[in-house]
């Protein structure tokens, strides 16, 4: 049933990459618990514009969950308190009347700050590019059917290729290690025939620019797993180290 | 420099669709055309606004070709384009299920779910290129569906009597545009294609006739860039929020569009929106955007309200339960009114179906603008779990937004705009009115006629962005090796940058006391209410009226705070809301002068005795285009007549 509840929001704000940033306080009163939590932020920047006040940064885009736009750090949880969700899909319901909420960016040395609760995630297109792919050109490929694929492989493969890119794994981690992610794409394209070829080379080159570009080590906290709201699971870390180690021993 | 105008009779649109047989267009078209070789290709440049499928599959193609490719975005990553969110599938002519498909039969089920108002020889091209999609899209590693024999699967969709979708989960959008952007990201990484995302364009710069570049606003730091080219590509998506509330992403926009349209490319077909049945609801006052419940539960749920109004009274007070309803007191309006097709029949019937219980004051929820989708005949009949197994994440996405568990009680559904068929002109090669601009994905006024079908959309962009363009454009280029790299300096750059920002510095200025988002949805109820779901003359003279007044009070009371020269969410929206009220005038001015129904394009007037759509191939079989004639004027209609050489035109029934 829909109800009404007054809450108090503590957010991160930051004018800038290098500007220094600080928590500021904000009162919301009579919010719908059938809103969602962007659309509570929509109405408290509705508010700060009425009353000349910048409004807050946030990113967003598809607010159903696939995109990976949508990237907040509430009460200590990527995502927040709920489970198996985005930011865009948590609904107000599941705060309580008086509530304070707390509201930061995904904080981690791979993802600056852009402005208030917005990130660069230039990185994971990075690593996307260092071999996130298979290596074929448009036309000339072979018909659709020529290889058929055992229906578990392409389930399984299908399960790591739904990683949204949301980089709620590296916040989650303590390291800001982005193994989930990176493990997840590799998992996906060496499942499939097609991208088994070029295995050994992908995996080594997208570790190399992970490390390059400043994520940490993963030391198996699990803490990603437990925050992904694609359930990527922590199986495709290990299916990445053991490819990773049989690709470097053959060097 | 300025064009010579010439005198409207004068101008006469030409599709430029080649000879010959319907068969053997395309294939003589591209042993005929002229190509680029490989040592020039290198010293050509291809602006590609947009990394949605049509975008992000045209960057890559045209990258591995070897031209030097610029490629924008508005999110922080090509892979979030609005393509990522589209579920159900995409189509293609494979007959792998030997159950009768052919090139002719997808071609066919298009042109007839169109309601015979799109192109025959762009359509059995895109019929022709749709089983070297899946090809291409398995070669990237695209995780389709499979069976357990290891041969991909295949799924039915409305409008056709063959099982040609193909999917990914509920995910298919997400699986194509990923396997585009890692095609896209090896080109990034061998440098053909350079990657300019949190870039909005917001002007395209034409130099003696020819589209030459690009001005675009750095979404981070506000700056004014430009950059130069020898051909845009514009795929920049649909405009469906115009309407404020729709299944789009919240960054989908026309801006592009209107911008192109301003600088002499057509506008064709605006009024083609389409409403999609099997929404969830509106909820309350600060609803941001409306959720696609798939087309594919219309399967095994039944569509009803309550017969009587103080039923509906009562539930709308919450003193009653939709499951506190006996059988008979139920009104099951689409299996009564459409006993052949049942709650099966295609999306704008449904959806008008929805609005008309509703006015009479059926509808249910708080709002009183929603029916029941119920699934509890179907799970009597086939057990939960077979119900879990096939909408499992669709009852689980619902149960997250409604709160309500729909295995218990019957889910509320509503129609939304979710597509628009309409879009920029553009001829068989995909080139605008404007030389050297050309137009993909659903952007332009496409394949689909009046009325898409459900997994064509995908189907679409990736034939323009993969199999189409990278031919088309080359016919185009291939005069241009001789021309020099443009600089940005050059005054049509000066001149298009200095509108820009006179633009931006009027808005900043204006410092009214309306936030963006609050004069936009005035926009979305005035689009909505007349020229929504069903149409009428007086109406639609409202509509115009109205935005007009709009119009009037964004450019005078408009508020947006911050800086220009910043990150600056509500600049952005600012930008894109005026050129939605200009895109809901030519919506409402299109569907005004088309005095028919056809699609999802209902005109109240013209309906047959039992209030279906009546089409009038006499006077409007013909594609619109409205070109521009300057601010404050009205714009010129041009038509493009739609001659049927190879289908035989009949009326739609969805009752016997
Ligand atoms: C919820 C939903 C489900 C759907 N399901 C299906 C389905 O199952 N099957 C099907 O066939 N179709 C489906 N569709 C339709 C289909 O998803 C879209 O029509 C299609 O994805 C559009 O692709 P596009 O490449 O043309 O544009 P988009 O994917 O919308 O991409 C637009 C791109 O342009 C960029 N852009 C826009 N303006 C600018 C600018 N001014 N400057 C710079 N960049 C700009 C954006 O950043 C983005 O990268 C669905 C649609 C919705 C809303
Ligand atoms: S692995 Fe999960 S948390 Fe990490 S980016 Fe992918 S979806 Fe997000
Ligand atoms: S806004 Fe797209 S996943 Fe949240």
């Amino acid at each position: 049933m829909e109800k009404f509840i007054n809450i108090t929001l503590k957010i991160w704000r930051q004018a800038g990459p290098k500007a220094k940033g600080r928590f500021e306080t904000y009162q919301l009163e009579k919010v719908s618990t059938d809103s969602s939590f962007l659309e509570m932020l929509d109405i408290l920047n509705e508010k700060l514009i009425s009353e000349h006040i910048d409004p807050i940064a946030f990113d967003h885009d598809c607010r159903e969950g696939i995109c990976g736009m949508c990237s907040l750090y509430i009460n200590g949880h990527p995502h927040g308190p709920d489970t198996e969700i985005t930011t865009c899909q948590l609904h107000m319901r599941k705060f309580k009347d008086g509530d304070t909420i707390v509201v930061e960016p995904w904080r981690s040395a791979g993802f600056p700050v852009i402005k208030d609760l917005v990130v660069d995630r230039g990185a994971f297109d990075k690593i996307i590019q260092a071999g996130g792919y298979i290596s074929v050109n448009t036309g000339g490929v072979p018909d659709g059917n020529a290889i058929p694929i055992p229906k578990e492989h392409a389930d399984e493969a299908m399960d790591a290729a739904t990683c949204i890119g949301c980089g709620a794994c590296v916040a989650a981690c303590k390291n800001g290690s982005a193994m989930l992610f990176v493990s997840a794409k590799v998992s996906h394209l060496a499942l499939l025939p097609q991208g088994k070829v070029e295995a050994a080379r992908r995996v080594k080159a997208m570790v190399a620019k992970m490390d390059e570009l400043g994520f940490g080590n993963c030391t198996n906290t699990r803490a990603c797993e437990a925050e992904c709201p694609k359930n990527i699971s922590i199986s495709n870390i290990a299916r990445l180290n053991r490819q990773f180690l049989s690709a470097k021993f053959k060097d | 420099m300025k064009q010579q105008e010439k005198p409207l009779e004068e101008i006469k649109i030409d599709p430029r669709i080649p000879e010959g047989p319907l068969a053997e267009k395309w294939t003589n078209y591209k042993a005929h055309q002229k190509l680029v070789n490989p040592s020039n290709k290198r010293r050509l440049d291809i602006i590609v606004v947009g990394t949605g499928l049509a975008g992000a599959s045209a960057a890559a193609s045209l990258g591995e070709l070897g031209f030097n490719v610029l490629s924008f975005c508005i999110q922080d990553s090509p892979r979030r384009a609005h393509s990522i969110a589209a579920q159900g599938g995409i189509n293609a002519a494979k007959n792998y299920q030997n159950d009768g498909d052919s090139v002719y039969r997808l071609f066919y089920d298009t042109i007839k779910g169109g309601d015979y108002r799109a192109r025959e020889a762009n359509v059995y091209r895109l019929a022709e290129v749709s089983g070297n999609i899946i090809d291409q899209c398995v070669a990237q590693g695209v995780p389709f569906a499979r069976e357990y024999g290891g041969l991909l699967d295949n799924r039915s969709f409305g409008g056709a009597q063959v099982s040609r979708t193909f999917y990914a989960k509920g995910q298919t959008g997400q699986q194509l545009l990923l396997g585009a952007y890692s095609a896209m990201s090896r080109q990034i990484a061998k440098g053909t294609v350079k990657l300019f995302p949190r870039r909005e364009m917001v002007d395209v710069v034409i130099i003696e006739g020819r589209a030459r570049g690009i001005i675009v606003r750095n979404l981070v730091t506000g700056k004014i860039e430009r950059y130069s080219a020898h051909a845009v590509v514009i795929a920049s998506g649909g405009y469906g929020n115009a309407y404020f509330l729709s299944t789009n992403a919240m960054a989908s926009n026309g801006s592009a569009a209107i911008q192109i349209y301003k600088k002499g490319a057509y506008f064709a077909n605006p009024s083609f929106v389409q409403i999609h049945p099997t929404c969830i609801p509106v909820h309350g006052d600060y609803q941001s955007k409306l959720t696609l419940m798939s087309e594919s539960l219309r399967n095994d749920g039944r569509i009803w309200v309550p017969k009587r109004k103080e039923d509906a009274e009562a539930i709308r007070a919450g003193k009653l339960k939709p499951t506190d309803l006996k059988e008979e007191d139920r009104d099951y309006y689409l299996e009564r009114r459409y006993p052949a097709f049942g709650n099966l029949v295609p999306r704008d019937v449904a959806s008008r179906a929805a609005k008309e219980r509703c006015d009479a004051g059926y509808g249910v929820g708080n709002t009183g603008l929603a029916v029941y989708l119920d699934f509890s005949d179907a799970i009597s009949r086939l057990g939960i779990n077979v119900i879990k197994e096939r909408y499992g994440n669709l009852f689980q996405m619902y149960e997250k937004i409604v709160d309500d568990n729909p295995y218990e009680t019957p889910m509320m559904i509503y129609p939304a705009i979710h597509y628009t068929m309409g879009g920029i002109w553009v001829d068989y090669e995909l080139q605008t009115s404007v030389k050297g601009l050309f137009c993909i994905g659903e952007a332009n006024f496409s394949d689909h006629g009046a009325n898409r079908l459900g997994a064509s959309a995908l189907m679409q962009g990736l034939a323009d962005g993969y199999f189409v363009l990278p031919y088309t454009i080359q016919n185009y280029l291939s005069d241009q090796i001789q021309v020099p790299r443009f600089s940005t300096d050059l005054p049509e750059f000066e001149d298009t940058e200095k509108s820009v920002n006179d633009r931006v510095k009027r808005i900043m200025n204006i410092k009214g006391k309306r936030s963006v988002d609050s004069i936009h949805r005035e926009l979305g109820l005035i689009m909505w209410e007349y020229v929504g779901m069903s149409r009428n003359k007086e109406g639609l003279q409202i509509a115009l009226d109205k935005i007009k007044e709009v119009r009037k009070e964004f450019w005078t009371n408009v508020y947006v705070p911050g800086e220009e020269y910043d990150f600056n969410t509500e600049l952005a929206k600012a930008l894109r809301l005026a050129d939605f009220i200009e895109i809901g005038e030519l919506i409402a001015r299109d569907a005004l002068m088309r005095e028919e129904s056809c699609g999802g394009h209902f005109r109240e007037e013209y309906q047959t005795p039992d209030g279906e759509a009546k089409r009038n191939d006499e006077e409007f079989s013909f594609v619109s285009c409205w070109k521009y004639n300057g601010e404050g004027e009205e714009p010129t209609l041009l038509k493009e007549p739609l001659i049927y050489e190879f289908v035989q035109r009949q009326q739609r029934n969805y009752k016997e």
